[in-house]
């Protein structure tokens, strides 16, 4: 699930649960529209509750925009995947895509919000994490 | 330490079965204090090493132990993945061909910084760390494949007592002392089947 690469900063959800996944994204779409490019992933490789790291790579691909892309996770082990996913990156993108200290919900509509304003990744991160701060 | 292809194929058939026989006991481990999937997991992960054999035992000690790790780290799924697959990628970065004991115990201690990198932990917060750390310091020590691996079972036995800083079990605070930590287990398993094999083929 992507939409066109605007030039706003990518918004990925990862989940243990792709219910979860799939549900936040559709409450941001709900906010956003297809102003921000936004991808979910949830579950192991086979399919059970958890987080798979090449599922967390082909996300930030659909989600990718040249103005970086903001990670959101749920409990630790989609936190460990997804910085694992990020260091497999190609080097000239690890350093555009962060993952963001905020709750999975909350804190994607609120990335997804600050990113469709056109924001950079530094405020899309900082405006998730800040908001429960 | 030099390790023939069949000493090699010897060791990766210890590692998974050690992981693969208990997967059972990781995973009530993990219903006492995580989500439970952790013996799950982990089968799975050395389920998909043991399907890279033969060819996996083809490759030198280095590369091998990075394919090992690359595999837990796209197949376990859990947070044990990226730590137990960085350990054994760290690994084959840092070893030489044909390493001698100083040059396993210097690559070992690499490969223990990236795991505390990886989990931002460090031992005494109920992880595999705390297996991993005692370990190294027998090895460094030159102790034996029989001392290393009592030092993994006893290592993993004191994580019982212990309270949780990091990881799922860190949620149930008080509540997660008095139980085993389930990465703790998996490590020592880990530690245990590898002295094993290699006390017989390299006189570790």
């Amino acid at each position: 699930m992507s939409s066109p690469d605007r030039g706003n900063v990518g918004i990925v959800i990862v989940s243990h649960s792709p219910k979860i996944a799939e549900g936040a994204a559709d409450m941001v779409r709900q906010m956003v529209g297809n102003a921000v490019p936004l991808a979910w992933t949830g579950g192991d490789v086979d399919g059970g509750l958890g987080t798979n790291v090449a599922g967390i790579l082909e996300a930030i691909e659909a989600a990718w925009s040249a103005a970086g892309v903001a990670v959101l996770v749920d409990l630790g082990g989609a936190e460990t995947n997804s910085e694992m996913a990020v260091e497999m990156l190609a080097e000239d993108r690890r350093a555009r895509v962060v993952v963001c200290n905020a709750p999975v919900v909350e804190g994607a509509v609120i990335a997804a919000t600050e990113s469709s304003g056109g924001s950079s990744l530094a405020a899309v991160k900082r405006s998730a994490e800040e908001f429960y701060a | 330490m030099s390790l023939d292809r069949a000493s090699r194929e010897n060791l990766v058939r210890a590692l998974a079965e050690a992981v693969i026989q208990h997967a059972d006991e990781l995973t009530s481990l993990d219903q006492a204090i995580g989500d439970g999937d952790h013996g799950l997991n982990m089968k799975r992960g050395f389920e998909a090493v043991l399907a890279t054999l033969p060819g996996l035992a083809d490759k030198s000690l280095p590369e091998m132990l990075k394919s090992i790790g690359m595999t837990l780290v796209m197949k376990v799924g859990g947070a044990s993945g990226p730590l137990v697959g960085t350990y054994f990628m760290e690994l084959g970065k840092a070893l030489p061909e044909q390493p001698t004991r100083a040059e396993f115990v210097a690559a070992a201690d690499l490969a223990i910084n990236a795991v505390k990198a990886r989990g931002r932990s460090e031992a005494g917060q109920k992880t595999l760390l705390d297996v991993l750390v005692p370990v190294q310091a027998v090895l460094a020590a030159g102790g034996d494949a029989r001392a290393i691996a009592m030092e993994a079972a006893q290592a993993a036995d004191r994580t019982t007592p212990m309270l949780a800083i990091r990881g799922r079990a860190s949620f149930l605070g008080e509540r997660s002392i008095g139980h085993m930590d389930p990465g703790s287990r998996s490590v020592s398993l880990l530690i245990g089947a590898a002295a094993k094999v290699l006390e017989f083929e390299v006189r570790l």
